[in-house]
């Protein structure tokens, strides 16, 4: 075997342990939550015990976590207590990441499409006019948090200008909900590219190039890109995390059936089961996207590794 | 014959003068020589966006330390007849719906972002640095075995588990807070904020631990430190002489750059409702409260966004300035 395989097996092994532990420690943590979930609804004491039985809730926890441990290799995620009273989980996951997934894939194009030649630009003309203004758009970009973004857009674009609907489901309504999405990786990005075409710009063998008489036009293209587009690849597993905890915020505000609107709506509903799917859905999405980023990315370029 | 490649040269009495006194005092002129911190020191007061930013965060906790001082109304009082006002001269930031004044409620919840941005760092850098050092320093299984954790803790997208953290430790730490009395001090601090403090604890230390841990590795390896080994030092010098002021810049510049991010994910949190609880104000809490009313009331989110944003704003580039100049090696414009 070689020694490359061998660190990528060490590599998969470590994300599956990862996700394991993360399993484990929100059940337990879930477990510690004060309250339970039929807490609000105007049942007797009896008819809750009921409830509690029905569910397996009274049990030793580690008897609930084997059996939830159990049916999630089997698929099974179990029901929904509360929001969606008796609704498997998998049902009311599948239909609102639909949606999410949606509005976060085009967010991560554009993002890519915007902020990758953007950087590329500022970094190829650094220190003149348009690296000034990618400068600034990024560093102000990074700082504005994604609830600011998106209530300044709906003030500007649904109350002032009326040009946007205010909630999901109208035509034009998913434009607020992208934007807000984008923003953070695009001015990100946008960093990331400038400063990786710079180091790359500084390399002994672009120098080669030209000494050997390549026009500046091949040399940029063909090898000064090429190169400095490798460490890009390293956040796309950071940006899926993004854009999917950006959907906790752009969902709530813009009415999005999403899963990241579910999310902040079961904490807040004690709806254990749904809180640890989308815990367990999400936590194994972006571990897998880190894994697929690094694995990738040593294979391109075999001089990293993985430690 | 005399050999050619011979260096051997014949000296005579009188090839060599005496140089005056004060030559060397002159040569030790030209060559400037500063200390680090020194020359951090200037390279950063070259930086003109960094000081600028220094310039807005001394300002900005003045604003937040002082600010609610000098201000006639507290930040939960609820001044009858002055409910939604716009911003006028009694009120520059204009009132919400209960008639609390926004310009205070605005100082406290800058107060508790800039708090959160400082506390959460330093509870970073002594985590991590601590854990670094040790994992760099006992090397072999132990280091193996530390970074294993590290790498477990590095992948966990962390922002799903603070929320399950900080959902499940408000209620006990509530009760620890009013019912023990060695910890009724911190109850003017509120267990939302405790908890956010913690869960920082918990998750974001380990970034500084792998930088410190390399460092120490690469540090470890260097002549000099070699050289002090070898004359008799213990590894007590070792670390207090050479390790640590030499870990210290890159510490520094991490650690800055952890504010802002802390100061992110608190007012992320406050917005989503689970961050300090009501009637305390955070700006985050403060936007999400003034959303509802946007119609009729802009300016109710206007100053809390800026705000935030500034403050971000201002942290990263001072943070990025005070990189560049503790490791210049590590520019990367």
């Amino acid at each position: 075997m070689s020694v490359r395989a061998g660190r990528i097996i060490k590599r998969i092994l470590l994300a599956a342990l990862s996700l394991f532990a993360i399993i484990t420690v929100t059940f337990f943590l879930m477990d510690l939550l004060p309250g339970d979930p039929f807490m609000s609804e105007k049942a007797t004491e009896e008819t809750r015990a009921i409830l509690i039985r029905k569910y397996g809730l009274d049990k030793p926890v580690i008897v609930q976590y084997g059996k939830y441990l159990w049916n999630l290799l089997h698929g099974d995620m179990g029901t929904s207590y509360v929001l969606q009273k008796g609704r498997d989980i998998r049902t009311i996951m599948t239909e609102s990441f639909a949606v999410s997934a949606s509005l976060g894939v085009r967010a991560l194009i554009y993002s890519i499409l915007i902020g990758v030649p953007l950087g590329c630009v500022a970094g190829l003309f650094k220190g003149k006019g348009p690296d000034g203004l990618v400068r600034v758009v990024s560093a102000v970009g990074i700082s504005i948090p994604g609830y600011v973004v998106a209530a300044v857009l709906m003030l500007v674009f649904s109350v002032k200008l009326k040009a946007l609907p205010v909630s999901y489901g109208r035509p034009g309504g998913s434009v607020m909900p992208i934007i807000v999405l984008a923003m953070y990786p695009t001015c990100y990005l946008m960093r990331l590219t400038r400063a990786s075409i710079l180091e790359v710009l500084g390399q002994d063998y672009l120098k080669t190039e030209r000494a050997k008489g390549m026009s500046e036009l091949i040399v940029i293209f063909k090898h000064a890109l090429k190169n400095s587009l490798i460490p890009v690849i390293t956040y796309l597993g950071p940006l899926t995390a993004s854009i999917l905890t950006g959907g906790f915020v752009a969902e709530s505000v813009f009415n999005v059936p999403g899963l990241g609107r579910y999310f902040v709506n079961a904490i807040s509903a004690r709806d254990y089961t749904l809180i640890m799917g989308v815990t367990v859905f999400y936590a194994t999405l972006i571990i897998t996207m880190n894994l697929v980023c690094d694995i990738l990315y040593q294979i391109v370029d075999p001089r990293i590794t993985l430690d | 014959m005399k050999n050619v490649l011979s260096f051997q040269v014949k000296v005579e009495k009188g090839d060599f003068d005496k140089l005056p006194e004060d030559y060397y005092k002159d040569l030790d002129k030209d060559t400037d020589e500063v200390g680090f911190w020194k020359a951090s020191w200037q390279r950063l007061k070259a930086n003109r966006i960094a000081m600028v930013s220094l310039g807005i965060i001394i300002a900005l906790i003045i604003f937040a330390a002082i600010g609610p001082v000098l201000c006639p109304y507290s930040y939960d009082q609820q001044i009858r007849g002055a409910e939604n006002l716009w911003p006028c001269l009694a009120h520059p930031f204009g009132t919400d719906r209960l008639g609390r004044d926004l310009m205070v409620r605005c100082m406290i919840g800058a107060r508790i972002s800039l708090t959160v941005g400082i506390v959460s760092a330093l509870i970073v850098m002594i985590i991590g640095s601590v854990y670094g050092a040790i994992s760099g320093l006992a090397g072999g299984r132990t280091d193996t075995v530390m970074m294993r954790i590290v790498d477990m803790v590095y992948s966990v997208p962390e922002i799903l588990l603070i929320v399950v953290i900080k959902l499940v430790i408000d209620q006990p730490l509530q009760d620890l807070v009013e019912n023990v009395a060695f910890f009724h001090p911190l109850q003017k601090l509120g267990s939302g904020l405790i908890a956010i403090f913690i869960v920082y604890g918990c998750l974001y230390w380990v970034g500084m631990a792998r930088i410190v841990r390399g460092q120490v590795l690469q540090l470890r390896q260097m002549e000099y430190v070699t050289a002090a080994n070898a004359l008799g030092a213990g590894s007590r010098w070792l670390i207090r002489q050479h390790l640590l002021p030499n870990c210290m810049g890159q510490i520094i510049a991490t650690m800055m750059l952890q504010i802002p991010s802390a100061i992110f994910t608190e007012a992320f949190l406050s917005f989503l409702g689970i961050g300090v609880s009501a009637p305390m104000a955070s700006l985050g809490s403060l936007t999400s409260e003034a959303l509802s009313g946007i119609n009729k009331a802009p300016y109710r989110m206007l100053f809390p966004a800026v705000l935030i944003s500034l403050i971000i704003l201002a942290f990263n580039l001072f943070g990025d300035g005070l990189r560049d100049a503790l490791d210049p090696k590590m520019k990367k414009r």
